[in-house]
Protein backbone atom coordinates (compact mmCIF):
# COMPACT_ATOMS: atom_id res chain seq x y z
CA UNK A 1 0.00 0.00 0.00
CA UNK A 2 1.33 3.40 -0.93
CA UNK A 3 1.65 6.28 1.13
CA UNK A 4 -1.99 8.48 0.94
CA UNK A 5 -3.81 5.25 0.05
CA UNK A 6 -4.48 4.33 3.64
CA UNK A 7 -8.53 4.62 3.81
CA UNK A 8 -9.91 7.38 4.74
CA UNK A 9 -13.61 5.87 5.83
CA UNK A 10 -14.01 7.25 9.59
CA UNK A 11 -15.58 4.36 10.48
CA UNK A 12 -18.08 5.20 13.39
CA UNK A 13 -16.45 1.50 15.09
CA UNK A 14 -13.39 3.18 15.99
CA UNK A 15 -15.07 5.96 17.56
CA UNK A 16 -12.83 8.96 16.28
CA UNK A 17 -9.71 6.73 16.77
CA UNK A 18 -6.79 6.27 14.03
CA UNK A 19 -4.52 3.59 13.83
CA UNK A 20 -1.44 3.44 11.99
CA UNK A 21 -0.87 1.12 8.51
CA UNK A 22 2.10 0.86 7.53
CA UNK A 23 3.03 2.13 3.81
CA UNK A 24 4.84 2.67 1.26
CA UNK A 25 6.31 6.82 0.26
CA UNK A 26 7.14 7.80 -3.17
CA UNK A 27 10.86 6.92 -2.44
CA UNK A 28 9.87 3.35 -2.06
CA UNK A 29 10.98 3.16 1.97
CA UNK A 30 8.44 2.41 4.38
CA UNK A 31 6.77 4.56 7.06
CA UNK A 32 3.10 4.63 8.96
CA UNK A 33 0.15 6.16 7.77
CA UNK A 34 -2.76 7.12 10.03
CA UNK A 35 -6.44 6.03 8.79
CA UNK A 36 -9.31 6.60 9.81
CA UNK A 37 -11.12 2.84 9.35
CA UNK A 38 -11.76 0.45 6.22
CA UNK A 39 -15.24 0.39 4.87
CA UNK A 40 -14.36 -3.52 4.79
CA UNK A 41 -13.49 -3.71 7.85
CA UNK A 42 -16.47 -2.16 9.09
CA UNK A 43 -18.49 -4.62 7.03
CA UNK A 44 -17.31 -7.37 8.45
CA UNK A 45 -17.09 -5.90 12.33
CA UNK A 46 -20.81 -5.20 11.36
CA UNK A 47 -21.36 -8.56 10.82
CA UNK A 48 -20.47 -10.27 14.03
CA UNK A 49 -21.66 -7.35 16.13
CA UNK A 50 -25.61 -8.23 14.37
CA UNK A 51 -25.13 -11.52 15.00
CA UNK A 52 -24.48 -10.69 18.75
CA UNK A 53 -27.68 -8.67 18.56
CA UNK A 54 -29.68 -10.93 16.69
CA UNK A 55 -28.88 -13.49 19.13
CA UNK A 56 -29.70 -11.24 22.28
CA UNK A 57 -33.25 -10.28 21.08
CA UNK A 58 -33.96 -14.28 20.40
CA UNK A 59 -32.77 -14.84 24.09
CA UNK A 60 -34.86 -11.94 24.99
CA UNK A 61 -38.01 -13.50 23.51
CA UNK A 62 -37.53 -16.64 25.14
CA UNK A 63 -36.92 -15.70 28.57
CA UNK A 64 -40.22 -13.35 28.43
CA UNK A 65 -41.95 -16.80 27.16
CA UNK A 66 -40.39 -18.54 29.39
CA UNK A 67 -38.54 -21.10 27.67
CA UNK A 68 -35.15 -19.84 29.03
CA UNK A 69 -33.18 -18.27 32.02
CA UNK A 70 -32.22 -14.49 31.90
CA UNK A 71 -28.52 -15.68 32.18
CA UNK A 72 -29.11 -16.95 27.96
CA UNK A 73 -29.68 -13.02 27.24
CA UNK A 74 -27.33 -11.77 29.16
CA UNK A 75 -24.42 -14.28 27.82
CA UNK A 76 -25.22 -12.42 24.81
CA UNK A 77 -25.54 -9.34 25.61
CA UNK A 78 -21.71 -9.95 26.46
CA UNK A 79 -21.12 -11.21 23.68
CA UNK A 80 -20.10 -14.28 24.53
CA UNK A 81 -21.57 -17.79 23.56
CA UNK A 82 -21.87 -21.12 25.58
CA UNK A 83 -18.24 -22.15 24.92
CA UNK A 84 -16.68 -18.63 25.78
CA UNK A 85 -19.05 -18.54 29.22
CA UNK A 86 -18.33 -22.13 30.40
CA UNK A 87 -14.41 -21.06 29.24
CA UNK A 88 -14.75 -17.73 31.97
CA UNK A 89 -17.02 -19.60 34.81
CA UNK A 90 -15.05 -22.79 35.12
CA UNK A 91 -18.40 -24.51 34.55
CA UNK A 92 -18.41 -27.19 31.45
CA UNK A 93 -20.27 -26.38 28.78
CA UNK A 94 -23.30 -29.05 29.63
CA UNK A 95 -23.46 -27.52 32.90
CA UNK A 96 -23.91 -23.52 31.46
CA UNK A 97 -26.38 -25.60 28.79
CA UNK A 98 -28.47 -26.91 31.79
CA UNK A 99 -27.96 -23.67 33.95
CA UNK A 100 -30.44 -21.94 31.22
CA UNK A 101 -33.30 -23.88 31.88
CA UNK A 102 -35.23 -21.46 33.62
CA UNK A 103 -35.92 -24.15 36.33
CA UNK A 104 -32.85 -25.05 37.09
CA UNK A 105 -31.64 -21.29 36.70
CA UNK A 106 -33.62 -20.04 39.42
CA UNK A 107 -32.59 -22.76 42.26
CA UNK A 108 -28.69 -22.33 41.69
CA UNK A 109 -26.62 -22.28 44.39
CA UNK A 110 -25.36 -18.69 45.67
CA UNK A 111 -22.23 -20.21 44.80
CA UNK A 112 -22.42 -21.14 41.40
CA UNK A 113 -24.68 -17.75 40.75
CA UNK A 114 -21.44 -16.07 41.93
CA UNK A 115 -19.34 -17.49 39.25
CA UNK A 116 -21.20 -15.89 36.55
CA UNK A 117 -21.55 -12.71 38.17
CA UNK A 118 -18.04 -12.34 38.37
CA UNK A 119 -17.66 -14.07 34.83
CA UNK A 120 -20.52 -11.27 33.08
CA UNK A 121 -19.27 -8.53 35.73
CA UNK A 122 -22.90 -7.77 36.82
CA UNK A 123 -25.06 -7.96 40.39
CA UNK A 124 -26.71 -11.12 41.30
CA UNK A 125 -30.14 -9.00 40.46
CA UNK A 126 -29.26 -8.00 37.35
CA UNK A 127 -28.44 -11.49 36.55
CA UNK A 128 -31.56 -12.92 37.33
CA UNK A 129 -33.32 -10.28 35.75
CA UNK A 130 -34.15 -8.98 32.33
CA UNK A 131 -33.14 -5.07 31.97
CA UNK A 132 -36.00 -3.19 31.18
CA UNK A 133 -34.56 -1.51 28.41
CA UNK A 134 -32.78 -3.14 25.29
CA UNK A 135 -29.32 -3.20 25.99
CA UNK A 136 -27.08 -2.93 23.13
CA UNK A 137 -24.62 -5.93 23.22
CA UNK B 1 0.56 8.73 43.16
CA UNK B 2 3.32 7.26 40.98
CA UNK B 3 4.15 8.57 37.51
CA UNK B 4 7.30 7.46 35.44
CA UNK B 5 8.04 9.10 32.13
CA UNK B 6 7.24 7.21 29.96
CA UNK B 7 7.21 7.70 25.66
CA UNK B 8 4.14 5.95 24.50
CA UNK B 9 3.93 5.44 20.83
CA UNK B 10 1.02 4.40 18.96
CA UNK B 11 2.01 1.09 17.23
CA UNK B 12 -0.01 -1.38 14.54
CA UNK B 13 0.44 -4.21 17.04
CA UNK B 14 0.19 -4.69 20.70
CA UNK B 15 2.30 -7.21 21.49
CA UNK B 16 5.31 -6.21 19.16
CA UNK B 17 4.23 -2.30 19.96
CA UNK B 18 4.47 -3.11 24.00
CA UNK B 19 7.74 -5.03 23.56
CA UNK B 20 8.98 -2.20 21.40
CA UNK B 21 7.84 0.48 24.07
CA UNK B 22 9.49 -2.01 27.35
CA UNK B 23 12.55 -1.92 25.64
CA UNK B 24 13.03 1.77 24.27
CA UNK B 25 12.33 2.28 27.86
CA UNK B 26 15.51 0.20 28.85
CA UNK B 27 17.59 2.02 26.22
CA UNK B 28 17.64 -0.53 23.14
CA UNK B 29 15.93 1.22 20.55
CA UNK B 30 14.05 -1.30 17.67
CA UNK B 31 11.19 -0.41 15.49
CA UNK B 32 7.94 -2.19 16.19
CA UNK B 33 8.87 -4.06 12.09
CA UNK B 34 12.28 -5.00 13.65
CA UNK B 35 10.62 -6.66 16.77
CA UNK B 36 7.83 -8.49 15.19
CA UNK B 37 10.37 -9.70 12.80
CA UNK B 38 13.09 -10.85 14.74
CA UNK B 39 10.56 -12.29 16.74
CA UNK B 40 9.77 -14.61 13.67
CA UNK B 41 5.80 -14.10 14.45
CA UNK B 42 4.68 -13.87 10.94
CA UNK B 43 2.38 -16.94 9.75
CA UNK B 44 -0.13 -17.96 8.44
CA UNK B 45 -2.67 -20.94 10.41
CA UNK B 46 -6.08 -22.19 9.87
CA UNK B 47 -6.82 -25.12 11.44
CA UNK B 48 -10.83 -25.41 10.97
CA UNK B 49 -11.46 -28.30 14.27
CA UNK B 50 -10.17 -25.55 16.66
CA UNK B 51 -12.92 -22.88 17.15
CA UNK B 52 -12.40 -19.70 19.06
CA UNK B 53 -15.86 -17.97 19.64
CA UNK B 54 -17.29 -20.18 17.94
CA UNK B 55 -15.21 -19.27 14.65
CA UNK B 56 -12.15 -21.81 12.92
CA UNK B 57 -9.14 -20.62 14.22
CA UNK B 58 -7.31 -18.79 11.70
CA UNK B 59 -4.12 -16.39 12.44
CA UNK B 60 -1.95 -14.44 10.28
CA UNK B 61 0.90 -14.27 13.11
CA UNK B 62 2.20 -16.62 16.01
CA UNK B 63 0.14 -17.80 19.16
CA UNK B 64 0.25 -14.46 21.25
CA UNK B 65 3.73 -14.34 23.88
CA UNK B 66 5.84 -15.56 21.00
CA UNK B 67 6.71 -11.92 19.87
CA UNK B 68 8.20 -11.44 23.47
CA UNK B 69 9.67 -14.67 24.26
CA UNK B 70 11.12 -15.33 20.50
CA UNK B 71 12.44 -11.42 20.50
CA UNK B 72 13.95 -12.27 23.94
CA UNK B 73 15.47 -15.26 22.84
CA UNK B 74 17.40 -13.92 19.41
CA UNK B 75 18.65 -11.13 21.31
CA UNK B 76 19.42 -12.94 24.61
CA UNK B 77 17.26 -10.53 27.00
CA UNK B 78 16.04 -12.05 29.83
CA UNK B 79 12.21 -11.12 30.63
CA UNK B 80 10.77 -11.65 33.67
CA UNK B 81 7.31 -13.30 34.07
CA UNK B 82 4.91 -13.27 36.97
CA UNK B 83 1.53 -14.92 36.90
CA UNK B 84 -0.90 -14.61 39.79
CA UNK B 85 -3.54 -16.95 41.16
CA UNK B 86 -5.03 -14.25 43.46
CA UNK B 87 -6.93 -11.38 42.14
CA UNK B 88 -5.06 -9.03 45.01
CA UNK B 89 -1.73 -9.80 44.97
CA UNK B 90 -1.46 -9.80 40.99
CA UNK B 91 -2.58 -5.72 41.94
CA UNK B 92 -0.45 -5.34 44.61
CA UNK B 93 2.18 -6.59 42.55
CA UNK B 94 1.65 -4.39 39.77
CA UNK B 95 1.67 -1.77 42.13
CA UNK B 96 4.65 -1.98 43.98
CA UNK B 97 6.36 -2.35 40.61
CA UNK B 98 5.36 0.77 39.15
CA UNK B 99 6.02 2.44 42.91
CA UNK B 100 9.44 1.81 42.27
CA UNK B 101 9.39 3.38 38.84
CA UNK B 102 9.15 0.23 36.80
CA UNK B 103 6.59 0.53 33.83
CA UNK B 104 5.76 -3.14 33.22
CA UNK B 105 3.93 -5.34 30.48
CA UNK B 106 0.23 -6.26 30.64
CA UNK B 107 -1.74 -8.79 29.62
CA UNK B 108 -5.25 -8.26 29.76
CA UNK B 109 -8.41 -8.82 28.03
CA UNK B 110 -9.77 -6.30 25.62
CA UNK B 111 -13.48 -6.41 26.65
CA UNK B 112 -12.96 -5.41 30.22
CA UNK B 113 -10.74 -2.13 28.93
CA UNK B 114 -13.10 0.47 29.56
CA UNK B 115 -11.18 2.85 27.20
CA UNK B 116 -11.82 0.28 24.06
CA UNK B 117 -14.35 1.66 21.57
CA UNK B 118 -17.85 -0.67 22.04
CA UNK B 119 -17.40 -2.08 18.81
CA UNK B 120 -13.78 -3.35 19.45
CA UNK B 121 -14.66 -4.73 22.48
CA UNK B 122 -14.67 -8.53 22.47
CA UNK B 123 -13.65 -11.42 24.39
CA UNK B 124 -9.94 -11.72 23.23
CA UNK B 125 -7.81 -12.45 26.68
CA UNK B 126 -4.35 -11.72 25.05
CA UNK B 127 -4.15 -7.86 24.18
CA UNK B 128 -0.78 -6.17 25.71
CA UNK B 129 -0.32 -3.04 27.45
CA UNK B 130 2.29 -0.98 29.14
CA UNK B 131 1.59 0.36 32.60
CA UNK B 132 3.42 3.00 33.90
CA UNK B 133 1.72 4.73 36.59
CA UNK B 134 -1.06 5.48 39.18
CA UNK B 135 -3.00 8.95 39.76
CA UNK B 136 -5.67 8.71 42.57
CA UNK B 137 -7.75 5.78 42.14
CA UNK B 138 -6.85 5.25 37.76
CA UNK B 139 -3.92 3.55 36.43
CA UNK B 140 -2.04 5.15 33.46
CA UNK B 141 -1.50 3.08 30.95
CA UNK B 142 0.57 3.23 27.58
CA UNK B 143 -1.56 0.82 24.86
CA UNK B 144 0.24 0.92 21.87
CA UNK B 145 -2.99 0.52 19.67
CA UNK B 146 -4.23 3.92 20.73
CA UNK B 147 -2.90 7.09 20.04
CA UNK B 148 -2.47 8.60 23.29
CA UNK B 149 -1.71 7.45 26.69
CA UNK B 150 -5.20 6.20 28.26
CA UNK B 151 -6.48 5.17 31.70
CA UNK B 152 -8.11 2.48 33.46
CA UNK B 153 -10.15 2.37 36.95
CA UNK B 154 -8.97 -0.70 39.40
CA UNK B 155 -11.93 -2.50 38.86
CA UNK B 156 -11.31 -2.99 35.40
CA UNK B 157 -8.07 -3.42 35.12
CA UNK B 158 -8.37 -6.35 37.65
CA UNK B 159 -11.33 -7.99 35.80
CA UNK B 160 -9.34 -7.43 32.20
CA UNK B 161 -6.38 -9.05 34.05
CA UNK B 162 -7.96 -11.90 35.80
CA UNK B 163 -10.81 -13.01 33.10
CA UNK B 164 -10.56 -16.81 33.00
CA UNK B 165 -11.08 -18.79 29.69
CA UNK B 166 -8.89 -19.38 26.66
CA UNK B 167 -5.26 -18.10 26.46
CA UNK B 168 -6.46 -16.40 30.09
CA UNK B 169 -3.68 -13.82 31.19
CA UNK B 170 -3.79 -14.88 34.71
CA UNK B 171 -2.67 -11.36 36.11
CA UNK B 172 0.72 -11.67 33.53
CA UNK B 173 3.18 -8.98 34.34
CA UNK B 174 6.51 -8.66 32.46
CA UNK B 175 9.53 -6.77 32.15
CA UNK B 176 13.11 -7.04 30.69
CA UNK B 177 15.51 -7.45 33.21
CA UNK B 178 18.95 -7.56 31.64
CA UNK B 179 19.80 -6.76 27.98
CA UNK B 180 22.90 -8.00 26.46
CA UNK B 181 25.68 -4.49 26.29
CA UNK B 182 26.66 -6.17 22.71
CA UNK B 183 23.64 -7.63 20.69
CA UNK B 184 24.25 -9.28 17.18
CA UNK B 185 21.53 -7.92 15.10
CA UNK B 186 22.18 -9.26 11.86
CA UNK B 187 23.05 -12.94 12.90
CA UNK B 188 18.95 -12.92 14.89
CA UNK B 189 18.09 -11.33 11.47
CA UNK B 190 19.08 -13.78 9.64
CA UNK B 191 18.27 -17.09 11.57
CA UNK B 192 14.62 -15.39 12.46
CA UNK B 193 13.91 -14.81 8.96
CA UNK B 194 15.06 -18.57 8.24
CA UNK B 195 12.92 -19.84 10.90
CA UNK B 196 9.52 -17.82 9.33
CA UNK B 197 10.56 -19.22 5.86
CA UNK B 198 11.01 -22.73 6.98
CA UNK B 199 7.62 -22.37 8.74
CA UNK B 200 5.70 -21.09 5.69
CA UNK B 201 7.36 -23.22 3.25
CA UNK B 202 7.77 -27.13 5.00
CA UNK B 203 5.75 -27.39 7.45
CA UNK B 204 4.36 -31.15 6.61
CA UNK B 205 1.03 -30.56 7.92
CA UNK B 206 -1.61 -28.88 5.67
CA UNK B 207 -2.99 -25.93 7.63
CA UNK B 208 0.07 -23.95 8.43
CA UNK B 209 2.13 -21.89 5.89
CA UNK B 210 1.66 -21.66 2.30
CA UNK B 211 -0.02 -24.84 2.43
CA UNK B 212 -2.96 -23.76 4.88
CA UNK B 213 -3.50 -20.66 2.44
CA UNK B 214 -4.81 -23.22 0.08
CA UNK B 215 -6.41 -25.41 1.71
CA UNK B 216 -8.66 -22.67 3.15
CA UNK B 217 -8.70 -21.99 -0.56
CA UNK B 218 -10.24 -25.03 -1.57
CA UNK B 219 -12.84 -25.29 1.60
CA UNK B 220 -13.83 -21.65 0.70
CA UNK B 221 -14.35 -23.14 -3.35
CA UNK B 222 -16.34 -26.34 -1.68
CA UNK B 223 -18.73 -23.74 0.28
CA UNK B 224 -20.01 -23.11 -3.55
CA UNK B 225 -21.76 -26.58 -3.35
CA UNK B 226 -22.76 -26.54 0.20
CA UNK B 227 -27.30 -26.85 0.80
CA UNK B 228 -28.70 -22.96 1.42
CA UNK B 229 -29.05 -23.56 4.96
CA UNK B 230 -25.34 -23.72 5.54
CA UNK B 231 -24.26 -20.32 3.36
CA UNK B 232 -24.83 -17.76 6.86
CA UNK B 233 -22.43 -19.52 8.36
CA UNK B 234 -20.17 -19.99 5.48
CA UNK B 235 -20.54 -16.24 5.21
CA UNK B 236 -19.83 -15.48 8.99
CA UNK B 237 -16.37 -17.68 8.77
CA UNK B 238 -15.12 -15.61 5.88
CA UNK B 239 -16.66 -12.66 8.01
CA UNK B 240 -14.36 -13.89 10.38
CA UNK B 241 -11.26 -14.47 8.06
CA UNK B 242 -11.34 -10.96 7.12
CA UNK B 243 -11.47 -9.92 10.40
CA UNK B 244 -8.88 -11.55 11.86
CA UNK B 245 -7.11 -9.94 8.70
CA UNK B 246 -7.83 -6.75 9.44
CA UNK B 247 -8.83 -6.11 12.92
CA UNK B 248 -6.56 -3.44 14.68
CA UNK B 249 -2.77 -4.51 15.05
CA UNK B 250 -2.43 -6.37 11.65
CA UNK B 251 -0.42 -3.27 10.29
CA UNK B 252 -3.19 -3.90 7.67
CA UNK B 253 -3.43 -7.05 5.26
CA UNK B 254 -2.15 -9.64 7.95
CA UNK B 255 0.50 -8.61 8.89
CA UNK B 256 2.47 -8.93 5.66
CA UNK B 257 2.57 -4.90 5.23
CA UNK B 258 4.82 -5.08 8.78
CA UNK B 259 6.93 -7.85 7.60
CA UNK B 260 7.58 -6.01 4.70
CA UNK B 261 8.97 -3.04 6.42
CA UNK B 262 10.80 -4.96 8.58
CA UNK B 263 12.59 -7.02 5.54
CA UNK B 264 13.21 -3.41 4.10
CA UNK B 265 14.86 -2.42 7.51
CA UNK B 266 17.11 -5.34 7.46
CA UNK B 267 17.69 -5.20 4.11
CA UNK B 268 19.70 -1.86 4.57
CA UNK B 269 21.78 -3.00 7.88
CA UNK B 270 23.08 -5.60 5.38
CA UNK B 271 23.15 -3.41 2.23
CA UNK B 272 21.71 -6.45 0.65
CA UNK B 273 19.38 -5.24 -2.69
CA UNK B 274 17.88 -8.24 -2.97
CA UNK B 275 16.59 -8.20 0.62
CA UNK B 276 15.11 -5.55 -0.58
CA UNK B 277 13.49 -6.81 -3.82
CA UNK B 278 11.89 -9.16 -1.20
CA UNK B 279 10.22 -6.38 0.98
CA UNK B 280 8.55 -5.78 -2.08
CA UNK B 281 7.49 -9.17 -3.11
CA UNK B 282 5.45 -8.88 0.56
CA UNK B 283 4.24 -5.49 -0.03
CA UNK B 284 2.46 -7.06 -3.50
CA UNK B 285 1.49 -10.14 -1.70
CA UNK B 286 -0.33 -7.85 1.12
CA UNK B 287 -1.98 -6.32 -1.21
CA UNK B 288 -3.48 -8.97 -2.91
CA UNK B 289 -4.66 -9.81 0.28
CA UNK B 290 -6.56 -6.46 1.06
CA UNK B 291 -7.85 -6.99 -2.26
CA UNK B 292 -9.13 -10.48 -1.11
CA UNK B 293 -10.56 -8.74 2.17
CA UNK B 294 -12.31 -6.05 -0.10
CA UNK B 295 -14.10 -8.78 -2.54
CA UNK B 296 -15.14 -10.38 0.55
CA UNK B 297 -16.65 -7.01 2.11
CA UNK B 298 -18.54 -6.54 -1.37
CA UNK B 299 -19.59 -10.06 -1.33
CA UNK B 300 -21.30 -9.70 2.12
CA UNK B 301 -22.57 -6.71 1.78
CA UNK B 302 -24.80 -7.75 -1.37
CA UNK B 303 -23.33 -5.00 -3.70
CA UNK B 304 -21.05 -7.93 -5.46
CA UNK B 305 -22.77 -11.61 -6.14
CA UNK B 306 -21.54 -13.83 -4.32
CA UNK B 307 -19.23 -16.16 -5.43
CA UNK B 308 -16.73 -18.77 -3.56
CA UNK B 309 -15.01 -19.45 -6.93
CA UNK B 310 -13.75 -16.08 -7.39
CA UNK B 311 -12.44 -15.80 -3.48
CA UNK B 312 -10.37 -19.19 -4.03
CA UNK B 313 -8.85 -18.70 -6.81
CA UNK B 314 -8.35 -14.59 -5.34
CA UNK B 315 -6.73 -17.25 -2.43
CA UNK B 316 -4.57 -19.32 -4.67
CA UNK B 317 -2.86 -16.60 -6.43
CA UNK B 318 -2.15 -14.94 -2.95
CA UNK B 319 -0.49 -18.49 -2.20
CA UNK B 320 1.73 -18.64 -5.10
CA UNK B 321 2.92 -15.14 -4.65
CA UNK B 322 3.38 -16.11 -0.78
CA UNK B 323 5.40 -19.33 -1.54
CA UNK B 324 7.50 -17.10 -4.47
CA UNK B 325 8.57 -14.49 -1.73
CA UNK B 326 9.59 -17.07 0.71
CA UNK B 327 11.86 -18.54 -1.41
CA UNK B 328 13.31 -15.53 -2.75
CA UNK B 329 14.02 -14.56 0.97
CA UNK B 330 15.52 -17.91 1.64
CA UNK B 331 17.81 -16.97 -1.93
CA UNK B 332 18.31 -13.58 -0.45
CA UNK B 333 19.77 -14.49 3.05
Amino acid sequence: MKHGDAPQDDSSTLEGQKKPLYVVNSDGVYTTELSSGWEAEEVVLDLAINQFQHQCQQARLRVEQGKTAPLEYHMYQRRMDITVLAQSTGFFKFQVKRHLQPAIFSKLSVKKLARYQQALGMTSVELQTLPLDEQQP
Amino acid sequence: MTAIEFDHQQTAHCESGAMSALLRHSGLNLSEPMVFGIAGALTFASIPLVKIGGMPMIAYRMPPGRVIKGLASRLGITMKFERFRDNDRGMQALDDHLDQGRPVGLQASVYWLPYFPKDMQFHFNAHNLVAYGRQQSDYLISDPTFEAPVRSNYQALQQARFVKGLLAPKGLIYYPTRIPAEIDLPKAIRRAIRSTTNMMLRTPLPFIGVRGIRSVAERIRAMGNHRQAQQDQNQLVIGHMIRMQEEIGTGGAGFRFIYASFLQEAAGLFDNPKLEGTSRKFTDVGDEWRRFALFSAKMLKGRMAFDYAQLADQLTLIAEMEADSYKSLREAI
